[in-house]
């Protein structure tokens, strides 16, 4: 498993020159950034996907298309409201993130 | 080896032993009064001698970029700069050590504008010396060429692994022809084994450097180089020691000269040594008990070599090169006077600043130094002796 370098750690277990192996950002949750976070309305999507394309973090995936919606994975949303924005039919709330 | 010395040129020295020692990248930017030696090694490359990669890169910034490229990437590297140049490589100065990229760069000394100056003075390398740099100090000619190859394989050496600078000063060693004994290539292979990097770009087992240190990490990733450079201080020493064996010249983190009985002791860093050593010898024949105590090592500071070297004086003077604007004390003098002040027992420290911007140190500068350090209450001037300033 690669060594993760953003939890506390001491000196001498730090990988020597600070570096990390390929794919630690999947152990890398970028998503406790967040302040607020997207909540969508399904009743008014009309799964046109520009949530999926405008989405700067790329986290929302394709739920298919019988559920026809796409869903952010909040271990990566960093709640930086562009879905929201752009999304045509208003169906993006961002709420505050509850702790 | 060479049984006689040869007439050469200091800069052109550094370039050969750079070829000596087989490096495989040099990423240069000319600037005086480095360019010679820079200028040399394109010659050598081109010319099939050093079957290096030559990168004639566009600024210092680029140079020291691509030299911590090549050198994670597995490769001999080497390049140098001075004053404007060494300070547009700020920014990837500091990240070299914490990558661990044992980088040689020769700085061949020169003051920082402004105003615009070319001569020599030590400015440029106490810009940066908080970057983490092992860093050593050449007297003359025979020490450039020699603390070059010893570059290489401290810098390389596992248990260092960080980047060196070597300093030479701007013209008075850069441009002057020196006796030089030169070794030859398989001399310097039997001293200098292969770089075996310790972190290594590898497309068989990739990693990411240079990442992001967060509040949870930076402070450890700090302290992790800081132990690096502290420890390579006996790696410098053993260095030095295997350096005699095979070439028979003797090198110390900290010299002294005739300074075991000395009341007073000047200290100092650099060629200006070799100036104040026929200065000791005229005061000796008069009587005065002085020496002189120079620093090899700058990076790491070698504080118990340098406690010991001075422990018996009852004056130091401290020769500076460069000023600390706004600050009472030089550079060297600031470090010095904080190591000593928990002894109980410590020698009346003085500090004199001079040399700046290419101006003369003289014999008669020392004999001037040695007078003042002397007197009643040098150690308790409120600041630095500014010599030969004109007010
Ligand atoms: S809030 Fe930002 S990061 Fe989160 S899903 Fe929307 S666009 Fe992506
Ligand atoms: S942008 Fe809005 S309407 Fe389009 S798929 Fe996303 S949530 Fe649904």
């Amino acid at each position: 498993m690669a060594k993760q370098i953003d939890a506390l750690m001491k000196v001498r277990d730090l990988p020597v020159g600070f570096t990390a192996k390929p794919g630690s950002t999947l152990e890398f949750k970028t998503g406790d950034w967040r302040s607020m976070r997207p909540k969508l309305d399904r009743g008014k999507c009309s799964y046109c996907g520009f949530c999926y394309i405008y989405c700067p973090d790329g986290v929302y995936q394709d739920m298919g298309k019988d559920e026809k919606y796409y869903k952010p994975d909040l271990d990566y949303c960093k709640g930086c409201g562009v879905c929201a924005q752009e999304c045509p039919k208003h169906c993006i709330e961002m709420v505050l993130e509850e702790v | 080896m060479a049984a006689k010395p040869v007439g050469m040129e200091v800069s052109i020295a550094v370039s050969e032993a750079v070829m000596l020692c087989d490096a495989d990248v040099v990423a240069a930017y000319p600037i005086t009064p480095q360019t010679h030696i820079v200028e040399h090694l394109s010659e050598l490359v081109a010319d099939g001698k050093l079957d290096a990669a030559y990168i004639p890169v566009e600024s210092e910034q680029s140079a020291m970029s691509s030299c911590i490229g090549s050198s994670a990437a597995g490769a001999r590297t080497f390049t140098a700069t001075s004053s404007q140049g060494l300070a547009l490589m700020n920014e990837m100065l500091y990240r070299a050590p914490v990558l661990r990229t044992p980088v040689v760069m020769v700085i061949a000394n020169r003051a920082l504008s402004a105003p615009i100056n070319i001569w020599n003075d030590h400015s440029d390398i106490m810009s940066v010396r908080d970057a983490g740099w092992v860093a050593l100090f050449a007297e003359n000619g025979q020490e450039s060429l020699d603390m070059t190859i010893l570059s290489f394989r401290i810098a390389e050496d596992p248990r260092v692994s960080l980047p060196l600078s070597l300093n030479i000063d701007g013209f008075t060693l850069s441009h002057f022809i020196e006796p030089i004994l030169l070794p030859t290539r398989e001399e310097v292979r039997a001293f200098l084994p292969p770089f075996r990097p310790i972190v290594k770009l590898d497309i068989a087992d990739p990693i990411s450097i240079g990442l992001l240190g967060t509040p949870e990490s930076y402070t450890e990733a700090r302290k992790a180089t800081d132990d690096a450079l502290t420890a390579s201080k006996q790696v410098v020493s053993e260095a030095f020691a295997e350096f005699k064996k095979h070439f028979g010249r003797e090198y110390r983190v900290v010299e002294s000269y005739r300074a075991e009985d000395a009341e007073t002791i000047l200290v100092m860093m650099g060629s200006i040594a070799e100036t104040a050593m026929t200065a000791v010898d005229e005061m000796r024949d008069r009587g005065e008990k002085v020496g002189i105590v120079r620093l090899r090592l700058w990076r790491p500071f070698p504080v118990e070599e340098f406690k010991a070297a001075v422990r018996h004086a009852k004056n130091l003077a401290v020769i500076d090169r460069h000023m600390v604007l706004g600050v009472p004390d030089g550079p060297v003098a600031l470090e010095v006077k904080s190591f000593l002040y928990a002894d109980e027992v410590r020698p009346n420290i003085s500090n004199y600043v001079l040399g700046l911007g290419g101006r003369d140190v003289t014999r008669d500068d020392f004999w001037h130094i040695t007078e003042r350090a002397k007197q009643p209450g040098a150690g308790q001037r409120p600041r630095y002796e500014l010599v030969g300033v004109m007010e």
